[in-house]
C-alpha cells in the first residue's frame, strides 16, 4: 500500500481480483488516482490493461475487491450508470457510429439527460450545439461533419472518438491506445489535447507508445500479469530492474 | 409567398397530392373486390413500418409480430362481437361450449371507448414486458429472433386451444357486425375503411419518421451498430429498444385493427409463424431502414401473392423462397435501397450505355431518412441535403 | 413410484426425440453462429427417406429383409440430408458469413422451397428442375470465355439461369401431359412408415410399459450422441471443430481450413437432422410440414442450452421434454390426487401438448432472467466482444 493520500482519491481499486473459469486477468491490483491527475499506464500485451478498464467500466464485474469512484462502490452497476457518474471511456480500436455523422455521433455523445424521453422531446440547448461545433474544430472534422463517419480515416475516426469522449465532459477520462495508427504530427497533437485536459479532468492513458507516454510527463504505473509491477515517473519506472525484466529492457538500452 | 410555390417546395408537395388524388378517385375506378384487396395490404403496411423501426433501424429482427398484430386484430373483433347483441344475449359459439356467461375478459370490450385503446395499448403493453424481459438481459441477434418465434408459437397455441373462451381454431367473423350503422362487409363501409387504412398509414408513416429523424433515430442507429458502445456514453439501451418495441407493438395492433375488418374475419391464422416471417421480407424487399420501403414492399408482395395464388396456387412457396433468398444475397438493402443507390444506373450501365456524371433522380419521398442511411451512396444527391 | 418412472420415461421419450433433432442445430451455431430455419425441413427429407428406402424393401427384396430397412434408412437418411445441407452451405450460407439474421431469412426461404419440392415434386417436375439445373450450369461452358468479363456479364448470367428455368418449366409441363409422370412422388398428403415387427411390441419393467419404438430411439440418441462426442473429442477434425467455435481468427491463422471445418460442421448438422427424422417416423405419420413441429421447440433447446456443450444441448433437451410431458399429460393430478381445486383447475388448463408449450415458455423466459446465456454460459474478454 501507498502513503496516505492527501485528498480523497477520485478513483481507487482496491484488490481488484478478475478471474475468467480460473484464469487471473487481474490479480490483486490496487491503484489510486487524485483528482486533476493525467496517469499514464503501460504493460506488457496480455498484462490486463484493458481487462483494468473493463472492470471500472462495469463490463465486467470483479471476482474479489472492489472499485471506488468518489468513495462510492462502482461494483455492480452497470455501465450506463458509470458512464453517467462522469467516467467516459475511449477504446482500442476506434468505435464509431458508421452510419452517422461525426455530427450526429458527437450530439449523441454530448453531454445532458440521455433518456427516450429526452431525445424525443427535447432539443439540443444551443450550449451543446457550440460545444459540438467548436469540438468539430478542434479535430478538425468540420469539412466532414455531415458525411458518414464511416469514411473517414483512421485518425479521423480516432480523433472523432477523442472528441466523443470530450463532449460527454466526464470527470475521469479513460483512455485505451489513442495514438495508435496515427503519424508523428497527429501523435503529438493528441498528447497536447490530454495535457490541456488533465488539471479540469482527471485521465488515465493506456498506450504502448513510449516516447508518447515520455511527452506527456506524467507518473507512469506498470502492469504485469493483472498486478500493479510499479509506479513513478517515466525514468524511475525504466530503471527499475523487475521493469527491465518483465518488458522495458530492450527498449531502455535503445533508448539510453 | 412566394416561396410557396417554389420548386423545391412544389417536389415536397407534389407526392402528396398524388398520394391524396389516387386516394379519391381509387374507390371509383377499382372494383369492390380489387379496392378491398388493396385496403388489406395498406393496412399490412402499419405493420411492416413498425417491423422497419425495429429491424431496419434498431437491429432487432422479430419474428413474432403476429402477436401483436393479432391482438390488435382480437381486440375489435371481440368489440365488433358483442356490439351487434342485445343485452343479455351471448355471441353465438359460445352455446357451442356450453359457455353460459361472457367470461370476465371480454366484458371491457362492450365499451368502444375501451376498445378504441385496446387496440393499440394492449399490444404496446405486451411487447413491452416481453420485450423488457428479453432486453433486459442482453439476449440479441439471433437468440432474439428465435425466442420471439417461440413466444408466437406459444400464443398461437392458446388462442387456437381455447375453444371456450375465444372459439379457438375458428376464430372471430367480424364482417357480419355493424359499425356506425353500416354493415362492415359492405361496399361502402368498406370504402370508408379504405381511406381510414390511407390516413392511417400515412399518420404512422409520420410517427416513424418524427421517430428516426431526430436524435432517438441516431440512438437507434447506434443500437444497430454498436450498442455496448452506446452504453459507455451513459444511454441505455434497453429502454430504447424497450420502448420502440413496444411502439412496433402498437403499429402491429393498428394493423391488424385494420386488416380483420377488411378480410372479414380474426384467426389464430393471424399468429401463424409463416405469417410473421413474411411480414419481414416484406421490409426486406421493400427496404430496410426506409420507411416508404416498408410500406412499398408490403403491398407489392402481397399483390404478388394474390395474383400468384389466384393462377399457380403451387408455385407461390418456390416464389417466396426464392425472394427471400434473392433479396438477402443480391438485394440487401431492397428495392428502395437498391434504387437509391443508383441500381438502375447500373443496370443501364451493363448493356453498354455509359453511366451520365449527374445523379440518377432518386425516390425523393423522404430526403431525411434517404441523407442519414446512405453510406455506400457516394454520388452526391441533388437537393436533398 | 410406477407413475414417476412411466412420468421419467415418456418424458425422456420425448426429450430423447428433442435432443436427436437439436443436437444438429446446436453444433452448427456453436460453431458457425448460424441459425439454421431449414433444420426441420431437412428431417423431412430424413423421414422421407426413411419412406422411400421401406416402399423399395417392400416392393423389390425379399420379405425377410424388411425388418431391417430401419437400419438402412438410418445411414442413408444422414447422407441425403447432410448432402443437402453442404449444397446448402456452399451456396447460400457461406455468403452471408457473419450476417446471423440474413442467414436466418435465407434458411427460411429454403425451408419453404424444400417443403414446396417435396409437395409437387412428380417425374415430369424433376426433370424438368434437372433439366434447368444442368442448363444453367453448362451455359458458361459452351459460350465463348470473353463473354463472361464484360461488363453486362451480370445480366447474363442471370439471363442464362432465367432462360433455363423456363425451359425447365416448359419441358415439365409438356411431359406433366403424361400421365406417369404427372403423378406426384409423395404429394400433400402425410405419409406412413410401417414400423418392423420388432419395433411394434412393447416391454414391460414393473408397470411400466415402454414400447419398444421409444426405447429404439433412446438408444439411438445415445448412439448419435456418443458417435458425435467421440468426433468431437478424439478425431483430428473434430478437434479442428472445436478449436474453431473456441476462436475462429486464431484457428485460421493456425492454418486450420476454416471454410472446410463449416462444410463439414454443417454437413454433420444436417445429417443428424436426418437421423432424428427417421426416428420421428416410428411416431406417427409424417407430412410436409414436419419440420415446424419440432423447429421451435429445438430453438429453445438451443437458447436452453448455451452453446459449445453438448451437455449443455442434452440436458435441456431432457429437461423440456420431461417438463412437457409432465405438464401436458397432467400426470401431476394422478400424483396428488387431493389438491386444492384452484391449482386443479389450473393443472387441468395446460394438460394438453399445445398449452405445456406455453407453460414451458413461461419457464424458460424466467429461467433466463436467472441465467440469461443458458446453462453453461462461456467466460472471458472474447464474450460479446
Amino acid at each position: 500500500m501507498t502513503t496516505a493520500q492527501p485528498a480523497m482519491n477520485l478513483l481507487e481499486l482496491r484488490g481488484v481480483t478478475v478471474s475468467f473459469d480460473g484464469f487471473l486477468a487481474l490479480n490483486d491490483l490496487n491503484l489510486q488516482l487524485a483528482p486533476g491527475e493525467l496517469r499514464a499506464v503501460i504493460g506488457p500485451n496480455g498484462a490486463g490493461k484493458t481487462t483494468f478498464l473493463d472492470v471500472i467500466t462495469g463490463k465486467v464485474r470483479p471476482t474479489k475487491g472492489d472499485v471506488l469512484f468518489r468513495g462510492a462502490s462502482l461494483v455492480g452497476q452497470s455501465e450506463h450508470r458509470i458512464s453517467r457518474l462522469g467516467i467516459g471511456r475511449k477504446f482500442q480500436t476506434p468505435r464509431v457510429y458508421q452510419n452517422l455523422t461525426p455530427r450526429r455521433n458527437l450530439e449523441l455523445a454530448v453531454r445532458g439527460p440521455h433518456g427516450p424521453a429526452a431525445l424525443l422531446f427535447g432539443s439540443l440547448s444551443s450550449d451543446q450545439r457550440d460545444r459540438v461545433q467548436h469540438l468539430l474544430g478542434v479535430v478538425g472534422l468540420e469539412s466532414h461533419a455531415n458525411q458518414p463517419a464511416g469514411g473517414l480515416s483512421h485518425g479521423q475516426k480516432q480523433w472523432l472518438e477523442i472528441a466523443m469522449l470530450v463532449a460527454q465532459d466526464p470527470e475521469l477520462l479513460l483512455v485505451d491506445e489513442p495514438v495508435a495508427g496515427l503519424t508523428d504530427e497527429e501523435t503529438a497533437r493528441t498528447g497536447e489535447l490530454l495535457c490541456q485536459l488533465a488539471g479540469d479532468h482527471t485521465v488515465l492513458v493506456i498506450e504502448h507508445d513510449m516516447d508518447f507516454i515520455r511527452d506527456l510527463q506524467s507518473p507512469v504505473t506498470v502492469l504485469h500479469e493483472g498486478h500493479v509491477l510499479c509506479e513513478g515517473s517515466m525514468d524511475q519506472v525504466q530503471n527499475d530492474p523487475r521493469v527491465i525484466e518483465v518488458y522495458l529492457g530492450s527498449e531502455t538500452q535503445e533508448a539510453a | 409567398m412566394a416561396d410557396l410555390l417554389s420548386s423545391r417546395n412544389l417536389r415536397r408537395a407534389l407526392p402528396w397530392v398524388v398520394i391524396v388524388v389516387v386516394a379519391l378517385v381509387l374507390p371509383a375506378v377499382l372494383p369492390p373486390f380489387r379496392l378491398n384487396l388493396l385496403g388489406r395490404f395498406l393496412s399490412l403496411g402499419i405493420v411492416a413500418l413498425g417491423i422497419d423501426l425495429i429491424w431496419g433501424y434498431t437491429g432487432m429482427l422479430s419474428l413474432g409480430q403476429g402477436i401483436f398484430f393479432a391482438l390488435g386484430a382480437y381486440a375489435l373483433g371481440m368489440y365488433l362481437q358483442l356490439s351487434s347483441l342485445e343485452p343479455g344475449q351471448l355471441p353465438e359459439f359460445f352455446s357451442l361450449y356450453g359457455v353460459k356467461s361472457l367470461p370476465a375478459f371480454w366484458q371491457p370490450f362492450t365499451s368502444p371507448l375501451f376498445t378504441f385503446f385496446a387496440i393499440w395499448v394492449i399490444p404496446a403493453l405486451v411487447a413491452g414486458v416481453l420485450g423488457y424481459l428479453v432486453f433486459r438481459n442482453r439476449i440479441k441477434g439471433v437468440y432474439f429472433s428465435i425466442l420471439t418465434q417461440a413466444a408466437l408459437l406459444v400464443f398461437f397455441n392458446f388462442f387456437n386451444g381455447q375453444q371456450k373462451l375465444i372459439n379457438g381454431t375458428n376464430g372471430l367473423k367480424t364482417d357480419t357486425a355493424r359499425l356506425f350503422g353500416l354493415l362492415v362487409g359492405s361496399d361502402a363501409m368498406q370504402r370508408h375503411l379504405f381511406w381510414l387504412t390511407v390516413v392511417l398509414v400515412i399518420a404512422a408513416w409520420f410517427l416513424c419518421r418524427w421517430l428516426t429523424r431526430g436524435r432517438f433515430g441516431d440512438a437507434l442507429v447506434a443500437i444497430r451498430d454498436d450498442e455496448p458502445r452506446l452504453r459507455f456514453t451513459g444511454y441505455n439501451p434497453t429502454a430504447y429498444k424497450t420502448v420502440v418495441f413496444a411502439v412496433a407493438g402498437a403499429l402491429a395492433g393498428i394493423s391488424g385493427a385494420l386488416y380483420t375488418v377488411q378480410s372479414g374475419i380474426v384467426s389464430p391464422q393471424y399468429m401463424a409463424v409463416p405469417f410473421s416471417i413474411e411480414m419481414v421480407i416484406w421490409v426486406a424487399v421493400g427496404g430496410r431502414g426506409t420507411l416508404i420501403g416498408a410500406v412499398l414492399g408490403a403491398v407489392l408482395i402481397n399483390y404478388a401473392k394474390s395474383l400468384v395464388s389466384e393462377q399457380l396456387p403451387e408455385t407461390w412457396l418456390f416464389i417466396q423462397g426464392g425472394l427471400f433468398l434473392l433479396v438477402v444475397t443480391a438485394l440487401p438493402d431492397g428495392l428502395v435501397g437498391w434504387w437509391r443507390q443508383g441500381g438502375p444506373g447500373r443496370l443501364i450501365a451493363m448493356v453498354g450505355v455509359p453511366p451520365k456524371a449527374a445523379t440518377y433522380p432518386s425516390l425523393d419521398l423522404d430526403p431525411e431518412v434517404q441523407a442519414e442511411h446512405s453510406d455506400i451512396d457516394t454520388t452526391p444527391r441533388g437537393g436533398a441535403s | 413410484m410406477d407413475l414417476l418412472y412411466d412420468t421419467l420415461f415418456n418424458g425422456l421419450a420425448i426429450g430423447s426425440v428433442l435432443v436427436l433433432a437439436a443436437l444438429g442445430l446446436a453444433v452448427v451455431f456453436g460453431l458457425m453462429g448460424v441459425i439454421n430455419m431449414a433444420h426441420g425441413e431437412l428431417m423431412m427429407l430424413g423421414a422421407y427417406t426413411t419412406f422411400v428406402v421401406q416402399n423399395i424393401f417392400k416392393a423389390v427384396l425379399p420379405e425377410a429383409l424388411f425388418p431391417v430397412y430401419i437400419l438402412v434408412a438410418i445411414p442413408l437418411a444422414f447422407a441425403v440430408s447432410g448432402l443437402v445441407g453442404l449444397l446448402l452451405e456452399k451456396t447460400v450460407i457461406r455468403r452471408l458469413y457473419g450476417r446471423p439474421l440474413e442467414t436466418l431469412l435465407a434458411t427460411w426461404g429454403v425451408s419453404l422451397i424444400l417443403q414446396q419440392f417435396v409437395r409437387s415434386v412428380s417425374s415430369a417436375f424433376a426433370i424438368g428442375l434437372l433439366l434447368a439445373v444442368v442448363g444453367g450450369l453448362l451455359v458458361p461452358r459452351l459460350t465463348p470465355k470473353q463473354w463472361w468479363q464484360q461488363r453486362w456479364t451480370p445480366l447474363l448470367g442471370t439471363g442464362s439461369w432465367i432462360v433455363s428455368g423456363l425451359i425447365g418449366i416448359v419441358v415439365a409441363s409438356l411431359l406433366g401431359g403424361q400421365r406417369v409422370l404427372d403423378q406426384p412422388w409423395f404429394s400433400a398428403r402425410n405419409i406412413d412408415v410401417t414400423a418392423p415387427v420388432w419395433l411394434r411390441g412393447s416391454i414391460d419393467v414393473g408397470a411400466v410399459n415402454m414400447p419398444a419404438a421409444r426405447l429404439f430411439i433412446i438408444a439411438l440418441t445415445v448412439v448419435a450422441l456418443v458417435a458425435v462426442g467421440w468426433f468431437l473429442q478424439k478425431s483430428v477434425w473434430g478437434m479442428r471443430i472445436r478449436a474453431v467455435t473456441q476462436n475462429r481468427p486464431m484457428s485460421d491463422c493456425l492454418g486450420i481450413p476454416t471454410e472446410k471445418v463449416d462444410a463439414l460442421t454443417f454437413l454433420i448438422g444436417s445429417g443428424l437432422a436426418g437421423v432424428a427424422g427417421v426416428a420421428v417416423t416410428l411416431l406417427g405419420s409424417v407430412g410436409p410440414n414436419l419440420g415446424g413441429n419440432y423447429i421451435v421447440d429445438c430453438f429453445m433447446v438451443v437458447v436452453l442450452g448455451g452453446v459449445g456443450k453438448l451437455a449443455g444441448t442434452v440436458l435441456a433437451a431432457l429437461g423440456i421434454g420431461v417438463l412437457s410431458y409432465i405438464v401436458g399429460s397432467g400426470s401431476l393430478l394422478l400424483v396428488w390426487p387431493a389438491m386444492p381445486a384452484g391449482l386443479n383447475e389450473l393443472i387441468t388448463f395446460f394438460a394438453t401438448t399445445s398449452m405445456a408449450k406455453v407453460l414451458v415458455f413461461a419457464v424458460i423466459v424466467v429461467f433466463l432472467q436467472i441465467r440469461p446465456a443458458g446453462l453453461f454460459p462461456q467466460k472471458g474478454r472474447m464474450v460479446e466482444a
